[in-house]
């Protein structure tokens, strides 16, 4: 089994496309979105927790990849700027997940990207901004 | 017993022994306060939080022809700065923000830049755009200044904040069914969560409550750089209820600071943004502790379990001044990541970096170690808890003509 946070964008074209429904229907993969819209240039960006098989998994990203769908992890578009972040700790109960924790030895706040649902509270409630969210 | 001056005789010879404010709880833990008081010279604290009531004066140097900033307008990075001095003297406020930023408008704002941003963007050795505007007199004819500024070409850059270092903070919490954004955060309704904001058994004043070294002219770590303690902070409070160890239950003393901006760090003096409320500062500031007798390195040993700070509701309490507290927690209990309020367990989070605030304490021990900081004493006592010196409220008295 696989399991992993990803963002899917699609072009202009396929938004109007019942691609999601295609990886449940062909691959037998399940979805849980956190996250969808159309942007105003009609581009679309959905992320997704996909969950499956490891060989319905991979077939159904090459089925993504083959109708134009661009692909990344979550992990690469929600991320800390470690030069900002002064381990304050403002965000820690704010996050929904878990993924901002202090560690009790160092009082250092944590950003475990595995656990990030890209839900954004974390960005603006920052003092110093040091989430960004590059999608 | 010790004297400051004996102190800095075993600093100038490398020979101090100097310790941080969460060391010392250990060393006395393990040899008792007799034997600490004599083997360790100095204690160094830390605290890194947002200081709202900071800014920093400038004098710009004359232009050819001159201008007389005073009684016109002056911007920096379009953030106002207050001009109501001599010709090229200005003062900058930390929460100043521009003229045309949308402020809480589109609730909550945002609150992206302000005096703040410009006081660490100054430090940080970025050319500034001044614009200003004048009157114009005989003797300072021109009415519009337009140029870039740096903090290298300043006559004087003085970091100048009127109350820093709170001893003490409420913990925040939202009492109310929706969302609240405060000076101390986001507060969740219904006790989502609770906002505190010190650096608890690091903290200047709480290892020094009844103020016995910190005074007026003590020096100070500050923004990286040196500064001095210039005053008791606005709504100094020296007179709240204290625990048996002498230590504030509630916000209490303050500090007034001052220092060369020029020689600080813009990695101590952050802009920051609240968002729906406003820009601010996050000020370092280290304070060192000369350990004289017993009685000083027992203040210095009180640990976070031993620190209490008031529960205080945001949603209502504290906007229409309703004095009360849903209870009382230590700072251990803080920093555990939950508190119980009303019967239920909050999730904390801290708006002072404590990580940064030991790096500070760090940071301070290691500059007297290597004897480039001595202390100083003290020129005159802060007022105490027993001097009757009390923050009071404004009575309103209506205008009658």
């Amino acid at each position: 089994m696989i399991s992993k946070r990803i963002v899917l964008h699609f072009p202009h074209r396929l938004v109007d496309e019942p691609i999601v429904y295609k990886l449940v229907k062909d691959y037998d993969l399940k979805f849980n979105i956190l996250k969808a819209y159309v942007t105003p240039q009609e581009e679309g960006l959905m992320v997704l927790e996909l969950t499956g098989e490891d060989r319905n998994f991979n077939q159904g990203i090459t089925y993504l990849e083959s109708c134009g769908v661009r692909i990344q992890p979550l992990s690469q578009d929600v991320i800390r700027n470690e030069v900002k972040c002064t381990d304050c700790g403002v965000c820690v109960p704010i996050c929904p997940t878990g993924a901002l924790a202090v560690d009790h030895i160092t009082r250092k706040v944590h950003f475990y990207d595995n656990k990030c649902i890209a839900c954004e509270l974390c960005v603006k409630i920052c003092p110093t901004r040091a989430m960004e969210v590059h999608f | 017993m010790k004297t400051i001056k004996e102190i800095n005789e075993k600093i100038k010879q490398g020979k101090a022994v100097v310790v941080t404010a969460e060391e010392i709880i250990d060393l006395v833990d393990k040899k008792g306060l007799k034997k600490a008081a004599q083997e360790v010279d100095v204690v160094t604290t830390g605290t890194f939080g947002p200081m709202c009531s900071s800014g920093a004066y400038f004098n710009i140097g004359h232009a050819k022809p001159r201008i007389k900033l005073g009684g016109g307008t002056c911007k920096l990075n379009d953030v106002p700065a207050y001009c109501g001095f001599a010709a090229v003297d200005i003062y900058l406020g930390a929460t100043a923000i521009p003229d045309d930023d949308p402020r809480n408008k589109v609730f909550p704002g945002e609150f992206k830049y302000g005096g703040a941003h410009v006081i660490q963007e100054l430090a940080e050795g970025k050319d500034m755009r001044l614009e200003a505007t004048a009157y114009g007199t005989d003797c300072y004819p021109r009415k519009k200044l337009e140029t870039l500024i740096n903090l290298k070409d300043l006559n004087e850059a003085v970091l100048y904040n009127i109350r820093n270092c709170y001893q003490n903070y409420n913990v925040a919490v939202n009492l109310s069914d929706k969302i609240i954004y405060t000076y101390m955060g986001e507060l969740k309704p219904k006790l989502g969560n609770a906002n505190y904001c010190s650096a608890g058994q690091l903290s200047p004043l709480l290892k020094d409550p009844y103020y016995k070294t910190i005074g007026i002219g003590t020096k100070i770590f500050l923004g990286g750089g040196i500064g001095y303690v210039a005053w008791q902070g606005t709504q100094h409070n020296p007179s709240v209820k204290r625990k048996d160890n002498g230590i504030p239950q509630a916000p209490a003393g303050t500090l007034a600071v001052i220092g060369d901006l020029k020689q600080m760090k813009p990695a101590w003096l952050l802009g920051t943004s609240m968002l729906g409320y406003g820009a601010t500062l996050v000020v370092g500031i280290g304070v060192p502790i000369p350990i004289l007798n017993e009685e000083i390195v027992k203040y210095t040993a009180a640990k976070d379990e031993e620190i209490y700070a008031q529960v205080v509701d945001y949603s209502q309490a504290y906007p229409q001044m309703i004095a009360g507290s849903l209870g009382e927690v230590n700072y251990a209990q803080l920093k555990s990541g939950k508190i119980r309020v009303q019967d239920k367990e909050v999730p904390t989070g801290n708006l002072s970096s404590y990580s940064k605030a030991h790096e500070i304490a760090e940071e301070l021990k290691s500059w007297i170690k290597k004897g480039d900081f001595v202390l100083t004493e003290a020129v005159a006592p802060l007022p105490g808890a027993e001097s009757g010196y009390t923050f009071k409220s404004l009575k309103e008295r209506p205008i009658s003509i």
